[in-house]
This record gives structure tokens, C-alpha cells and sequence, in this order.
């Protein structure tokens, strides 16, 4: 009878997928009580904690959410073997590496370049390009945001590569992941060529005029706020003003859901009279010039100077926070601040015991890894993503 | 459709027959004349771009590149060249063929995945694994016989790469990890490793030198024997023809066995090739392990040959594993076309090193040349259309961009899509 369908069915409280997400923060908490400011000293609640996780995770299984359930797992033995070090760690070492207002602020100076960079592959492969070379388009702006001491001409040098990317990946149908790499490399060289050319072997100059701080008069003194949010770059801020612009732009603007759409279905884009084509180039520009931001902070933001390669990798960091971010500005974000966090762990690690620091800055790259095999597998970049466009 | 494969198409509709534009006309296109001569052209014209760089820059490209040219040290074939001269140039073309042994390996590790349809940009972690495994061997097991102790160090690193490269594998069989993440991934994790391994305090660190981050010395049982030159210059060690036996095995792979039938069979349609009864995933996972097996043997001919020994700073400098897609991408993944283009690169790498350029010209300016001309090879590479269209003379664009292409748009070459996750 249908009423008894009608009473069992609320009866079913808890479906496996939260049990899984239980499970995970569950597996979390096992290592996050034993750091400051909880402190727990001892195993025992996070092996209690570990152990509810793995069960969380093995019937989150058994009810059919594989991937989430052995995410739990994975977290679990993760928090375990970060248990094992707080326990073995004297306190002493633990609040000096877990100083969160230092942290905090760490993870948003290292989150910065990569945010600019991986907001603008959000965007260019939102529009249905491949952007491999967001690396040397940041190294673009690293190297001009020097030379002419503004972001001006960091734009105008990235977007001018992103011009070259886009040229070949849209008009000459290219293969767009391997013209990346030859903008990469080509970046490279035009840096160092007129590094070299122009700055001779002493580098750049040590009076770099840089990207001012934004000192926030009312909380600059007040403890942990003051410490992490009080004295960032202005570049950070527009960073992470952008995040929900650019939500705004893609998801509720005309032209960004026309963006979308052009990633998405180019032909029906095509067919209700949108320039595929051009809304391409535009989306590839933007990318470039967006990199060639987050390069320029880094050299004119926060370090002063330019030496060759100097973004070393990050613009493959951003295009894989990108990616972990599902191609969504706030995913993004979360991404990169995660990366920004081992940097900044690995930091602190270091100034306690160097060893341990180096396999601290593997841990980003260990965490995206199991991401991407696990919680991201469902993820979907734009349909048209990397896929030339004919018109008929 | 890629506008190569509609040149390819407006070609064959000018001679009736078949259609070009099967997978297998683009292979049999890329055998043949055209796929020797469009690699040629497209290095011709990556030099002429660089050059006008440096013409631009107030330089002379012309003696620029003569300079490189005697760098790299073939001007040894040419007969004329006698006495200092030409032991000069032997030395240089020792270390040109010493830099073109490791990027034959990196390059086929590419090469193999490409033809899976995979991308592997994982070859600076499959080498750098490789590298730590070899001089961890080739620096223990004093006591060993040379030949056995060489085999051993070759061996472990080529399972050591492969064993790196076969979690890209799984993870791609498994859940559908796109494998250009996830390479990416497992190189960084792999050069942290290295300088963890070898760094002050390190678990590999030799403790002979206290303040230097660096590994123990290969030792002599297991270094490669020098047949060509001095041993104390670096001289050519017998790796090289290590490397190209490994090039001739991966012809061989390719063309007759079934792993390289099914390899070719999943690369041009997975879908396909599910259908027709191969399993796909574990297609996926061979390749991969053979790719790593690849770059690790390169890590360990480079290790035992020359190098002997790994600093910290090594790894992180390292960028062997884009020269190794540069290599099979122009030399279009096969092993001819590899170790060719192995060769260019090698030289192109010791041509423009600072201890070979002569006086006149600023050492420096000139290893970024090597950036730019290899950027703009693969650039050109990518699309293949200039190339093709300076070939047959300046065909007219109209031409190629009238056909009225098909639906099929997704079908370049190298997985694209670089989502790709279920």
C-alpha cells in the first residue's frame, strides 16, 4: 500500500554520500585536533577519530559512493600519519609552525599569482581553449612588469602572447596543448633574451617602485586579524575581488554566458549569430592578461627583482587548481589557497627542521593527485574545451 | 577537423581516390615525403624567426649561428677540418651526442603515450625517479661485477620511472584522472622527493661532504664504459647506443606486436577499441609503465655515463621532460623521427652552452635563442599548416577553408581534451 511507501521512505535519514562527507571530516578532525589551537596531546582520540572516519568510509562504500568513501579512507590515514608527527613534536615546535595568523597570511601573499593566473584559464577555457601556456604568459608579466615598472605593460606583454596562442589554437586549428608549450618555451626565452640584452649580467635593479600594501588603518593592530589581513598587497585584494566578479560575469552577465556558451555549444552560439570566433580571441586575450597580472605580482607585488624562470611551474599550478576547482571562479580559489597552504606549511616546517620542510612542499601536489582521482573524477570541463571550431 | 587534415582533404580531391582524412592517410602522410620534409621546414623557419630576433637586437644572425653550428661540433664530418680544430669539434660533438642519448629516451616515453592517445608530460618525473634510483644503486653494491652492476642500476631505474609512471596509468584506467594533471603532479612531487633524498640530512645525502646537497659518487663498477674520447674529458660513453637499440625496440613494438597494434588501435579511438574487444585500460597502464621505463633508462645512462652523481639544484633546474615532448612532437612519435630531432636538440643544447660560443657573441643572449627556436618548433609543430602550405608553394587558403569540413571536430591528434574525467 502506498502509505507504507510514504513512512519508509523518510525513515532513510542518512544517505551514503553523507556518511562520506562525514567521513571526511571526520578523518580531518583526527589530525586537526592535535595541532594549535586545540592541542590534544596523545593518540588515542585521533586513532578513535581515524577508525570512525575508515568505517564512515566503507559503508559510504558499501551504499555505493566509491570514490567519496575511499576519500574518506585516504583522508583518515592522511590525519593518522599527521597525528603521528603533532604527537612527536614538542608543543613548542607546533605553535611556532602553526602561528595561523602568520599562516593565513602566507597562503594569501602564495595564493595571489596563482588565483590571477588560474582565473584566467577559468575563463579562457570557459570560452573552449586549452590554456597550457598561462606559464609563460605569467612569465611575460613578470619580466615587462619590471622593464616598464607597470602593470600596463605586463598585460600588454601577456595578452600579446595569448594573441600568438590563440592565433594558432583558433584561426590554424592547432593542437592547443602543445602550442602551449611552445608559448611556454618561446616566454622563456624572450624573458631571458631581454633580460640578458637589456639588464646585462648584474639583473635587474634593486630599486624596483612596487606595488604598494594595503595598510587597513582600523584592524592593522589587532592581533590575528591585523597580522593576516592587515598589511596584504593591493594585488591580493584585487585577486580575490575578482573571484566574485567573475562568478557574477560568467553565470548572470550577457557576454559571460555567452562566453560559456561558446565553450559549451559553439555551433548553437554560432547559430543564434554569436562570433564564435571572436569571443575565442577575446576569451584567450583576457587569459594572458590575466596571467601576465598575477606574474607581475610576483615580481613587482612581492619579490622586487626578475630572474629567469622565476614563475617555476606555478602556471602549471594554476591550470591544475583550475582544473580542481572544476573551471568555477570559487572552486578556483579554494584550489589555490590549498596550494598557497602547502607552500606557506612547508615554510614554517623549514624553519623548525629543513628535512621535513622539502617533503612538506610535495604535500599540494600529493593532495591534488588524490583529488583528481577521487573527488574531482566528476568534474566536466566546457564541452567544447580544446576542440577547434569549423564554421559550416 | 584540424585545418592539417583539410589540407590533406582538398589534396585528395584534387587526385580522386580515397579519403585523406582516415587517421590512417594522416599516418601514411606523416610517413611519407611530406611528413620528412614539414619537420625539416619547420626548423628551417624556427631558425629564420630566431634570427630575425637577434638581427633585431643588433646582432649578426649569421655568425650567430656558424658560432653555434661549430659548437655543437658537427663540423667534425666535414673533412677539412683538421688539427685543434678537430679535436675540438670531437669534443663538442661528444657532448652533443651525450646530450642527445638522454632525450632519445625522454622523447620515445613521450612518443609511445602519444600513439595511446595519452599525453605525457610526466617525463621529468619518471626521469627524475629514475635518477635517484640509479645513483642510489650505481653508488652502493661496491663489491659487484661491472657488467652486472650496470645492468642492476639500468634495471632498477627503468622500473623506477615505470613504476612512476604506471600511477598516472592507473589513475587514468580507474577513475578517469586526466593524465596531464596528474603527470604534472607526480613531477613536482618527484623533484621534492629528489631534493629530499639528497638535500643536507637527506637519507641519501653523502656524508663526505657535509655542506654540499648532494648524492654519493657513482662508483666505478658502475660506470658506463667511455668508447669515443678521454674518460676524465667526459667523453661518449657506450649509453647512446643503449638508447638507440631502445629506439629500434620501440619501432619494432609498434609496427609488429600486439601491444603496439592495440597501442595504435586504442590511440586513434578508444571507443573503437573498446568495441573491438581491447581493453582499454589496461592499454592505457602498459603504456605508461613502458613510457616511465623509458625515461628512467635515461636517468640511468646519464647518471653511470657522465653525470655520476645528483645535486639537489639539478633536479629543480632540469627541464628534460619538455625537451622530450619537443622531440616527439617534432619528430611526429616515430623512432627515426626521435632520435632525429633528439640529435637537433642535443646540439642545439651543447651548440649554445657558454663555454662554446665564440667571444664575439654574448654567450648568454644565445642559450635564450635555444628557447625561442625550440618555442616556435613546437609552435609550428602544433598545426602543421604553414609548413604543409610553404611546401606546395603557397596553396590558397580560400581553398582549404571552402571544404565543407565534417562533424567529427574532436579528432586531434594527442587527447585534446585535456578534461577527459568521467
Amino acid at each position: 500500500m502506498s502509505v507504507g511507501t510514504i513512512a519508509v521512505t523518510p525513515t532513510r535519514t542518512v544517505s551514503a554520500k553523507q556518511i562520506g562527507i562525514a567521513g571526511v571530516v571526520l578523518g580531518a578532525l583526527a589530525w586537526v585536533i592535535t595541532i594549535p589551537p586545540i592541542e590534544v596531546r596523545g593518540m588515542a582520540p585521533s586513532i578513535v577519530l581515524a577508525v570512525l572516519s575508515i568505517c564512515a568510509g566503507a559503508w559510504s562504500i558499501a551504499g555505493g559512493e566509491r570514490k567519496l568513501g575511499s576519500e574518506a579512507i585516504v583522508v583518515a590515514l592522511f590525519a593518522v600519519g599527521g597525528a603521528v608527527a603533532s604527537a612527536n613534536s614538542s608543543v613548542a615546535t607546533l605553535e611556532s609552525v602553526f602561528t595561523w595568523s602568520a599562516l593565513v597570511a602566507a597562503t594569501l601573499r602564495y595564493a595571489t599569482p596563482l588565483l590571477f593566473a588560474a582565473l584566467g584559464g577559468v575563463i579562457c577555457e570557459s570560452g573552449g581553449v586549452i590554456n597550457v601556456g598561462l606559464e609563460g604568459m605569467m612569465l611575460m608579466g613578470c619580466f615587462w612588469g619590471i622593464y616598464g615598472a607597470d602593470l600596463l605593460g605586463a598585460a600588454v606583454a601577456g595578452g600579446l602572447l595569448a594573441l600568438l596562442h590563440a592565433f594558432f589554437s583558433i584561426n590554424l586549428r592547432g593542437n592547443q596543448i602543445v602550442s602551449g608549450f611552445g608559448i611556454n618555451f618561446i616566454a622563456l626565452g624572450i624573458t631571458g633574451y631581454f633580460l640578458e640584452y637589456h639588464y646585462g649580467p648584474n639583473g635587474t635593479p634593486l630599486n624596483i617602485s612596487m606595488i604598494p600594501n594595503v595598510k587597513i588603518p582600523l584592524i592593522q593592530h589587532i592581533g590575528f586579524v591585523g597580522v593576516a589581513f592587515g598589511d596584504q598587497n593591493l594585488m591580493t585584494w584585487i585577486g580575490l575581488a575578482l573571484v566574485p566578479a567573475l562568478t557574477f560575469f560568467l553565470f548572470r552577465m550577457r557576454w559571460g554566458l555567452r562566453l560559456r556558451s561558446v565553450g559549451e555549444k559553439p555551433r548553437a552560439a554560432d547559430t543564434v549569430g554569436l562570433p564564435v570566433l571572436g569571443i575565442r580571441y577575446v576569451a584567450v586575450i583576457m587569459s594572458g592578461v590575466f596571467a601576465a597580472l598575477g606574474g607581475a605580482y610576483l615580481s613587482v607585488g612581492f619579490v622586487g627583482s626578475f630572474s629567469n624562470d622565476m614563475t617555476n611551474g606555478r602556471g602549471f599550478i594554476a591550470l591544475a587548481a583550475m582544473i580542481f576547482g572544476k573551471w568555477r571562479p570559487w572552486g578556483t580559489l579554494w584550489a589555490c589557497l590549498l596550494f598557497a597552504f602547502g607552500n606557506a606549511m612547508s615554510d614554517r616546517v623549514s624553519g623548525v627542521n629543513q628535512t621535513l620542510g622539502t617533503l612538506f612542499e610535495a604535500l599540494p601536489y600529493v593532495l591534488t593527485l588524490v583529488a583528481v582521482a577521487g573527488l574531482v573524477g566528476r568534474s566536466r570541463p566546457p564541452a567544447a574545451d580544446g576542440i577547434p571550431y569549423v564554421r559550416e | 577537423m584540424t585545418l592539417l587534415e583539410e589540407e590533406l582533404q582538398a589534396e585528395a580531391e584534387e587526385s580522386p581516390g580515397a579519403a585523406a582524412t582516415s587517421p590512417a592517410a594522416l599516418t601514411a602522410f606523416r610517413r611519407g615525403m611530406s611528413g620528412v620534409m614539414i619537420p625539416i621546414l619547420t626548423t628551417v623557419l624556427a631558425f629564420i624567426a630566431a634570427g630575425v630576433v637577434v638581427l633585431a637586437t643588433g646582432h649578426n644572425p649569421l655568425s650567430t649561428y656558424s658560432s653555434i653550428f661549430n659548437g655543437t661540433g658537427l663540423n667534425w664530418v666535414f673533412p677539412w677540418v683538421t688539427g685543434s680544430e678537430r679535436a675540438t669539434a670531437a669534443g663538442n660533438l661528444q657532448q652533443t651526442l651525450l646530450q642527445a642519448t638522454p632525450l632519445i629516451l625522454v622523447g620515445l616515453a613521450v612518443a609511445f603515450a602519444f600513439r595511446a592517445g595519452l599525453f605525457n608530460i610526466g617525463g621529468q618525473g619518471q626521469y627524475t625517479i629514475g635518477a635517484i634510483v640509479a645513483v642510489w644503486v650505481g653508488s652502493s653494491f661496491a663489491g659487484m661485477p661491472a657488467l652486472l652492476h650496470i645492468l642492476f642500476a639500468i634495471l632498477a631505474a627503468a622500473l623506477a620511472g615505470a613504476l612512476w609512471a604506471g600511477i598516472a596509468g592507473v589513475l587514468k584506467a580507474t577513475s578517469g584522472a586526466n593524465e596531464v594533471i596528474s603527470t604534472i603532479m607526480l613531477n613536482w612531487i618527484a623533484i621534492w622527493l629528489g631534493v629530499y633524498c639528497f638535500q643536507l640530512g637527506g637519507p641519501l645525502h653523502n656524508p663526505h661532504l657535509p655542506s654540499t646537497p648532494v648524492s654519493n659518487n657513482v662508483v666505478g663498477s658502475a660506470k658506463l664504459p667511455v668508447f669515443w674520447g678521454s674518460a676524465s674529458l667526459q667523453g661518449l660513453d657506450i649509453g647512446i647506443f643503449i638508447a638507440l637499440a631502445l629506439a629500434a625496440v620501440y619501432a619494432l613494438v609498434i609496427k609488429r606486436t600486439r601491444l603496439g597494434y592495440e597501442t595504435r588501435t586504442v590511440g586513434f579511438n578508444p571507443e573503437a577499441a573498446r568495441y573491438a574487444g581491447i581493453n582499454v585500460g589496461r592499454t592505457w597502464i602498459r603504456v605508461m609503465l613502458i613510457c616511465g621505463a623509458f625515461a628512467g633508462v635515461a636517468a640511468a645512462l646519464d647518471t653511470l655515463g657522465w653525470k655520476f652523481n645528483w645535486f639537489t639544484n639539478d633536479f629543480e633546474v632540469s627541464q628534460i621532460g619538455f625537451y622530450g615532448i619537443a622531440v616527439a612532437l617534432l619528430g611526429r612519435n616515430t623512432a627515426g623521427g626521435t632520435v632525429a630531432a633528439a640529435v637537433l636538440f642535443g646540439a642545439l643544447l651543447t651548440g649554445t652552452s657558454d663555454r662554446n660560443i665564440h667571444l664575439s657573441i654574448d654567450p648568454t643572449l644565445v642559450e635564450y635563442l635555444t628557447f625561442m627556436i625550440e618555442g616556435i618548433i613546437i609552435l609550428l609543430v602544433s598545426t602543421d599548416v604553414i609548413t604543409l602550405r610553404l611546401l606546395k608553394g603557397g596553396r590558397q587558403i580560400r581553398v582549404a577553408l571552402k571544404r565543407r569540413p565534417s562533424e567529427q571536430a574532436g579528432a586531434n591528434q594527442g587527447g585534446a581534451n585535456q578534461g577527459g574525467a568521467s
